[in-house]
Parts: structure tokens; C-alpha cells; sequence
């Protein structure tokens, strides 16, 4: 075993290289794969809010998409229809995705497993469908486009820079919520939720306020997508879009951090690429998908970590 | 409010037998979900593309076979069994071979497979619309109380109950049925008794998409055959399982009644948001009964 004080060194100069770098992005990548950066970044903050719920809190988080859309549907109607100043609507998008969390996560919390993901499964379709079909407020199928975003956020390289910034002081806030003795207890109820309550741990209420946090950081998220499309649509919030945020946490690894950016750029990257040669890059993601759950199940980082535990284990003490 | 004076009681009627003809689609296609997520414990998502697929073999069939007035019911046995064969392949060659694994993984196993059936349907039948036409039989309308109802409504009503009366037989007097039962609540227990368990659950995972591929079928003259009718039914049919008690068919059958019929009235309320009442419906159901009005399998 490494010395603790030396791999966090490591660590840290690997994040400070890969934040300069990815700062540099701008000055030396053609636009279109400055804006994909940006979309990826986007997207990894939405996978990574989820697996908050998920991977750490042991919640199935089926609809999970629902938060995120509503944080785009908030910001763009405040951005049109009220006269506010551009900070407040970007501080009050989430801030409605976090309640929305708040109403949803009282309801289901009551549950566990299965029946949580359903109820919250059957409580996003509502808020979909109301998206969907209120076509005086919200656009409806249509949705809400040429949002006005001031153009120093808009533009390719504000964009990327104002999602750049969030993203990573949001990354930041939930490591280190995660690694918070909350974040411990957290992870205590994921393992054995009964053994917790019966320490006295208050489960539901633990579990409600990182429903809060995750919905929170998705609305984060679903701001910054609108900064960077200049629209926001009811697919923000469908089933589809849940399932392959959950896709994204699987592939990278559902019980580690860094998984779901991961697992997001990975999903992105390649449907944009496969996307253009092929209309059916649903069929490679679904291929994708099937060898992720029969050879990896713990996903590309979560299966390079047991690679590496198991290369410095003594022989006989696999896993 | 001027919407009421539009509202007569023949209106409200033709309104009704709509609404319980759709909840008959929905329950056949609902009861096969609840029968697979309550004894194998797969929350299938693949269920709606199965539902589509059931439509356009229906479609493709009954055009094979259009030349004699036999083809549409050729057409309509022939499309739900095509189902059965290919769910028979997924089972035997992939789900039987993750039974242990979590609900999260078997899901998202289904949604793969959700998106293979979608390219898979637009590779074979292209991506514009289809329509079929009833039987001869079945065309045209009967008038009740002076408003006119298509025959095939008619026909899809009398399907629902005899479907319901099928799996109520099969669950609760056949053997396998009973089987079924015992695996749903312990499974290992069961086949320490000496059943091989692998086969009934092959043959109750066939038998529910069955059922998928008989709603799409029985769909199929009804509404345009399009591309997206995996991603409406897989979502109605969930909220159906979900109110009515994960596993529980007769669940399915009473949220079926309940998402259909508020459905067909919320049109006569306020049509612009029609839609939106049966999911509210079935929310403000689960904020009381979280798991559901009948008593879930497991």
C-alpha cells in the first residue's frame, strides 16, 4: 500500500493538469468539439448527480431526467418571461429542481428498491406529461427555443467556460458532501439500511436530503444545458433520457465518483461520432449496454480498480 | 363552465365503451408486464416494443394473407405467437442466464433490448406509417342511443374479459400456474422440491410477451402503426402495474379500468390536458397506497 499523503499528491497534480488542460480546450480545439466538451460536461454533471442517489445512496433513481429538465424548463421561462436579472434565474433554476426533488423525495422515500423506482417512475411521468402537453406555458412537444441568454454566456467559448466553472465547483461540492460523515452514513444505509436505523441513523431523513442535493445539482445541470443549446424540450425530462443517465453510471462505474463523467463522455463522444455515419447508433448502444451487464457489471472503473486491488492482493485473495 | 352543456348522457356513454375498449388493450398488455415482473421479477421495459412488434407482424401478416377473408385473423393469432418465438430466443439465450442479477441491471438489460427492437422494427418496416383495415366483418358502426360505435370497439370488448378469465384459469387452476405462484414467493425453495424453475419461468416470460404481441395486434386496426408506440404503452402500462400492485393481474386489470376510463372521460373535462388525468390519477393513488391498490405479489 501506497502512502496515503503521496496518491493524494498524485491525484491532486492529475486533476490540476486535466482542469489546465481542459481550460486550454478553446485555444487549440475547432468549435464544434469545444461545444461537445461542453455537452459532455453537462451531461456528466447530470450522471454524476444521479449516482449521488444511486450509487452512494442505494436509491433506485428511475427517473432521474425529470430534475434536470425541469432545471432547463425554469431557467428558460424565467429567462422569457420575467424581467429578472440573468443571476437570480440561474441561482432559482435549481433551486426549483431542488424542491421538486423535495416534494417527490417525501413521497418516495417511504419505500426502498423496487417500489422507490417506480413511484418515482410514476411521479416523473406526471411532470413529463404536464411539460408535454401545456402548450401555453411550456411550449409543449415543441419546447422553448432561442432562450435569452446574454452572449457572452451563449457563444461557443462562453458557454463552455461559464459550464466549465460550474461543473467543476459542483463536482467539488458533492465530493465533498460524499466524503462527509453524511456522505458515510450515506453509503452505511446503501449497505444495510436496517443495521443503520437500528443504530439510529434516521434513514428516510438522510435519504431525502440527498434527494434533495442530487435534484439540486441536476437542475445545476439542466441550467447549464440551456446556456449552452439555447432551448430546453420535454426529451430533457422522458424515460429515455433517465435510463441512459443510468446507462452512463453503469459504464463507468456506479459505485465510484468519477464513473458517471466517464461513462457520460464515453456515451456523448460516441453518439455523436457513430451518430454520423449511421442512423442506428441505438443499436450499438444497446450492444454496448448488453456486454457492459454480462462482462463488466461494475463498470470501466469500478473494473480497472479490482483489476488493480487485485494485482497487489497476495495470491489466493481474490477480490 | 360551457364544457357541461356540451356533455349529453349518450355522449357520455359512446365515451364510456371507448374508454373500456381501450382499457382492454391496456390490461392484455399491462397484465402480461405484472406477470413477468411478479414472477421473474424482470421490469421488463422491452414489454412495449414487444406490443409494437405484435402490431406490425399483425400488419404484415394479415397484408400476406389479405387475398381471403380469413387473413386479418390469421394475422391476429400468427403476430402474438411470432412474439412468443422471439421472446422464447431472448429468454433461453439471454435473461435465463441473469435471473440473480439486480432489478437496476435486468432493466437496463430490457432497455437494451428496447433500443435493438426499435432499429430492428425501422430496418424491417421503415419508419413511415402503417394501417390496417378491420375484417369485413368488423367494419362500420353500430349506433347506441343514436350515436354511432365501431363494430371492432365491440370486438375488443369482448376479448378483455375472456382474456382475464384465461389468466385468472391459468395462474390459479393449471399447474404450471400454481408453480408459477410458489416461484414467485420463493423461488429457491421451489426448486429444492425438485421443479426445474428454469422452465416455468421461460414458459411465464413467453406467455406475458404473448400478451404484448397480442395487444399490438389487436391494436393494430385501431390507431396508425408507427415508430414511438413502444414508448407510450411501455410507460401507460407501468403506471398500470405500478397502481395496481406490482405482479398482481387482477392490479392490472383494476388500474387498466382505472387509467382507461379516466382517460376517455377527461376528454369530455377539459380535452387539452385529457392525457394528463390518468397519470394524475394513478399519482395521487400511490401518494395513499404507495405499493399499490391490490397486494403485490412479493
Amino acid at each position: 500500500m501506497e502512502p496515503d499523503d503521496h496518491s493524494r499528491f498524485k491525484w491532486f497534480a492529475l486533476v490540476v493538469v486535466g482542469l489546465v488542460t481542459l481550460g486550454l480546450c478553446p485555444y487549440f480545439l475547432p468549435r464544434f468539439f469545444t461545444y461537445l466538451l461542453a455537452l459532455i460536461l453537462v451531461t456528466g454533471l447530470v450522471a454524476t448527480s444521479l449516482n449521488m442517489a444511486l450509487g452512494f445512496g442505494g436509491m433506485y433513481q428511475f427517473h432521474h431526467a425529470v430534475f434536470y429538465g425541469i432545471g432547463a424548463y425554469a431557467v428558460s421561462l424565467m429567462l422569457i418571461k420575467s424581467g429578472l436579472p440573468i443571476v437570480i434565474c440561474f441561482v432559482a433554476a435549481p433551486v426549483v429542481s431542488a424542491i421538486l426533488a423535495l416534494l417527490m423525495g417525501f413521497i418516495c422515500v417511504r419505500l426502498s428498491k423496487l417500489y422507490f423506482g417506480m413511484l418515482q417512475l410514476s411521479l416523473g411521468s406526471l411532470v413529463w406529461i404536464l411539460v408535454f402537453r401545456w402548450y401555453s406555458f411550456t411550449g409543449g412537444d415543441d419546447g422553448l427555443h432561442g432562450v435569452p441568454v446574454p452572449s457572452w454566456i451563449s457563444s461557443v467559448t462562453g458557454s463552455y467556460y461559464f459550464t466549465l466553472i460550474v461543473s467543476v465547483v459542483s463536482l467539488i461540492i458533492m465530493y465533498i458532501v460524499l466524503n462527509s460523515p453524511f456522505g458515510r452514513i450515506l453509503q452505511a444505509i446503501r449497505d444495510n439500511s436496517e443495521r443503520s436505523e437500528s443504530v439510529g441513523i434516521q434513514v428516510r431523513r438522510h435519504q431525502l436530503v440527498t434527494q434533495v442535493i442530487a435534484g439540486f445539482f441536476a437542475g445545476v445541470s439542466g441550467m447549464l444545458f440551456v446556456t449552452v443549446e439555447g432551448s430546453a424540450f420535454p426529451d430533457l425530462l422522458s424515460w429515455t433520457l433517465s435510463l441512459e443517465l443510468l446507462i452512463m453510471c453503469l459504464l463507468g462505474g456506479w459505485f465510484t465518483f468519477f464513473g458517471p463523467m466517464l461513462g457520460a463522455a464515453i456515451i456523448v463522444s460516441l453518439r455523436t461520432m457513430v451518430g454520423a455515419y449511421t442512423e442506428y447508433w441505438t443499436t450499438v448502444l444497446a450492444i454496448i449496454l448488453m456486454l457492459l451487464i454480462f462482462f463488466l457489471p461494475e463498470g470501466i472503473i469500478g473494473f480497472i480498480e479490482t483489476l488493480f486491488k487485485r494485482s497487489h492482493a497476495s495470491p489466493g485473495e481474490d477480490l | 363552465m360551457d364544457f357541461l352543456t356540451t356533455v349529453t348522457s349518450s355522449g357520455l356513454i359512446q365515451q364510456f365503451l371507448v374508454g373500456l375498449s381501450r382499457t382492454t388493450i391496456l390490461f392484455v398488455v399491462a397484465s402480461g408486464l405484472s406477470l413477468v415482473l411478479g414472477v421473474l421479477r424482470i421490469p421488463n421495459v422491452a414489454h412495449g416494443s414487444l406490443y409494437m412488434l405484435g402490431a406490425f407482424l399483425c400488419y404484415s401478416f394479415a397484408t400476406l394473407f389479405g387475398k381471403n377473408p380469413i387473413g386479418f385473423w390469421v394475422a391476429i393469432v400468427m403476430a402474438p405467437l411470432g412474439v412468443a418465438l422471439i421472446s422464447l430466443a431472448a429468454e433461453r439465450g439471454l435473461f435465463c442466464r441473469l435471473y440473480d442479477r439486480e432489478h437496476l441491471m435486468l432493466l437496463l438489460f430490457t432497455f437494451a433490448l428496447m433500443l435493438l427492437c426499435r432499429d430492428i422494427v425501422k430496418m424491417i418496416w421503415g419508419a413511415e406509417y402503417r394501417s390496417l383495415a378491420p375484417p369485413v366483418v368488423l367494419q362500420g358502426s353500430l349506433s347506441i342511443l343514436d350515436l354511432p360505435f365501431p363494430k371492432y370497439n365491440f370486438f375488443l370488448l369482448s376479448i378483455g374479459p375472456f382474456v382475464a378469465l384465461a389468466l385468472w384459469f391459468l395462474t390459479q387452476r393449471t399447474k404450471i400456474g400454481k408453480i408459477a405462484r410458489a416461484a414467485a414467493v420463493d423461488r429457491d425453495m421451489v426448486s429444492a422440491v425438485g421443479i426445474n424453475v428454469s422452465w416455468v419461468f421461460a414458459s411465464v416470460f413467453v406467455i406475458g410477451c404473448f400478451l404484448a404481441g397480442l395487444g399490438g395486434a389487436l391494436v393494430a386496426p385501431t390507431q396508425n402503426i408507427a415508430q414511438g408506440m413502444d414508448h407510450t404503452i411501455i410507460m401507460e402500462s407501468f403506471l398500470i402495474v405500478i397502481a395496481g400492485g406490482l405482479g398482481n393481474v387482477w392490479g392490472a386489470l383494476l388500474g387498466a379500468l382505472i387509467f382507461g376510463l379516466t382517460d376517455s372521460m377527461g376528454i369530455l373535462v377539459w380535452p387539452q390536458f385529457s392525457i394528463v388525468f390518468p397519470y394524475a390519477i394513478v399519482v395521487i393513488v400511490l401518494i395513499f397506497r404507495p405499493k399499490g391498490l391490490l397486494r403485490a405479489t412479493w
